[in-house]
């Protein structure tokens, strides 16, 4: 409602320009976001030639032969398997370490609680990132440098605190009343959870470990800093940045930006379980 | 063993966040005072004497300067958007949520399209008569340019995050607040002000934390658009650890960014505070 009208016409009036300017500003928003992810992807659908040629045309020819080039060069589709790889054991060490955590912190009240749940917001107060340096060292020490499973274990970091908090929520939202029936039908505590939690909470654990591999699949700087010869996707496309024709960056970029679109997809019911916990 | 239970359950998330986020900060500013296993500041002396230093520094800062602010007024439209919508809301989230999904690197690449010589701004104003051959934008002669890229593909990429625990603080907001207000008189804008801005304080804490720490650690993006013509210092801390490999000044460099990280936090802390007893 907007203040009292002098006249009943300038009143509807207002509120007509008003639900204009609103309608205009969600399509501008609307398409700030979506405009540059269509150009990129007009790009990787361009032939080489089309990608240098000038002036551009917002519509590609749906041309496969920057992606055909990407595939086929040297290193990529490596690239691509060992961020796959990365991707997954970061999952599976995320959610292996962290819906254990996050089931404790829901069903028990225990001294120490508040102090691990700072542990785990802290992590968010720094840069991960930078945490590659020092682990470089450990990892040749220890002879994982330059391994599928030493990168993961620094990404596993990063998706570790989110899954702590994700399954905390979603734990949260499961009454405890269900797993006292089971305890009273002759349930043992463990199996209350595998038959009666687990199914119940299964699609937001799901969402988490596909939150997990997106965080591995995008990150940059520590995959940079920690693989060598087994590269990841992204630390291929940025130390080749400089070497790499338009054509190759862009394809790349495109196919680093597919899953991404629909992993969100998949995941946009549980958004805010990740965020919204973090108001407390 | 009940009572043993939840420590069990945070063991190996405990664990794991010691051996692999702990220890390793420990290490960084261990070496950042060491070098030849002597204590020594030669690292930092080293780092502050090379000419790239400040530039980088104040580069970093800046940037934060200018996007997290844009971020803020954008993250806060998108939000009141999407929590006035009837119809359509969990589209345009979706929509709205997209970039939140999408590497640093893949947004730079993005923006890469739109600002290259060959890209869609050029064959934008070309087609539009305003310039006769296309501009080489991202060159050193223009580092106007290159900053306005990096803005804008940091705006693109990191208003997503901010957006979403926007709406998770609003929908945590009584309705009744902003009903007794209307009763009163107050208008949509002083609604905003004065009771959705001051109840939205936690979210904003959290959601200026995260931010500012990200804005802190930009890399990707400034590699893809800048190169080296745009020194910020997580590239620096690439550039020591990998092409002059001195990981005594790549630590250096690791602290002085966790050093901002932490004053910002700490002040974004401090002005936003919400006392206990004003908590909903």
């Amino acid at each position: 409602m907007t203040q009292a009208p002098d006249n009943p016409i300038s009143h509807d009036a207002v509120r007509r320009a008003g639900r204009w300017v609103f309608a205009t500003g969600v399509t501008v928003l609307v398409l700030w976001v979506l405009v540059p992810i269509w150009l990129l992807l007009a790009n990787a659908l361009s032939a080489p030639a089309e990608v240098t040629s000038f002036p551009r045309s917002w519509i590609p020819a749906f041309d496969t032969a920057s992606l055909a080039f990407f595939f086929g060069y040297g290193g990529v589709l490596d690239a691509l398997w060992n961020s796959v790889q990365v991707a997954v054991v970061t999952m599976i060490l995320a959610i292996g370490l962290g819906a254990p955590a996050g089931y404790a912190l829901s069903r028990f009240d225990f001294p120490g609680k508040e102090a691990f749940r700072f542990l785990v917001i802290m992590t968010r107060a720094f840069p991960l990132p930078l945490l590659a340096l020092p682990l470089a060292v450990m990892f040749i020490r220890t002879g994982i440098d330059d391994t599928i499973i030493g990168l993961a274990l620094v990404h596993a970091t990063l998706a570790l605190p989110f899954a702590v908090l994700i399954t905390f929520s979603l734990f949260s939202g499961i009454p405890v009343e269900l797993e006292e029936a089971a305890w009273t039908l002759g349930c043992t505590r463990f199996q209350a959870v595998t038959k009666v939690v687990l199914p119940l909470a299964a699609p937001g654990i799901a969402a988490s470990a596909v939150f997990a591999f997106v965080i591995s699949w995008n990150e940059v700087f520590a995959a940079a800093v920690l693989t060598i010869q087994n590269r990841t996707l992204t630390a291929f496309l940025l130390q080749s940045l400089d070497v790499s024709p338009l054509h190759l960056k862009f394809a790349g970029g495109a196919v680093l930006v597919i899953p991404a679109l629909l992993f969100i997809f998949a995941v946009r019911k549980y958004l805010f379980a990740m965020w919204g916990i973090a108001n407390r | 063993m009940p009572r043993a239970l939840p420590y069990l359950l945070l063991l190996p998330a405990t664990l794991f966040l010691g051996v692999f986020f702990l220890y390793p900060f420990l290490n960084v500013a261990w070496d950042s005072i060491t070098r030849g296993g002597e204590m020594t500041l030669a690292n930092y002396q080293r780092m502050a004497s090379h000419w790239k230093f400040s530039t980088a520094f104040w580069n970093t800062l800046f940037l934060a300067a200018l996007v997290v602010p844009i971020q803020l007024a954008m993250a806060l439209t998108m939000a009141s958007i999407v929590t006035r919508l009837e119809k359509g809301r969990s589209s345009i989230l979706y929509i709205f949520a997209i970039p939140l999904g999408i590497s640093d690197l893949a947004a730079g690449l993005i923006w890469l399209a739109i600002f290259e010589q060959s890209g869609f701004l050029n064959s934008m104003l070309y087609g539009l008569g305003v310039i006769e051959r296309p501009i080489l934008f991202l060159s050193y002669q223009n580092p106007v340019v290159i900053l306005i890229a990096i803005v804008l593909a940091e705006v693109w990429r990191a208003t997503a995050i901010m957006m979403v625990i926007l709406v998770a603080g609003m929908g945590l907001i009584p309705k009744e607040y902003g009903e007794a207000a209307e009763v009163f008189g107050a208008s949509r804008w002083q609604r905003f002000i004065r009771v959705t801005l001051p109840m939205l304080k936690p979210s904003l804490q959290t959601a200026l934390i995260l931010r500012v720490i990200l804005a802190f650690e930009v890399f990707a993006v400034v590699m893809a658009l800048g190169g080296t013509q745009f020194p910020v210092l997580m590239s620096e801390t690439y550039n020591w650890q990998f092409v002059m490999q001195d990981r005594g000044v790549a630590a250096a460099y690791a602290m002085v960014i966790l050093g901002i990280s932490i004053a910002f936090t700490l002040v974004i802390l401090r002005l936003l505070h919400v006392p206990k007893e004003a908590r909903i």
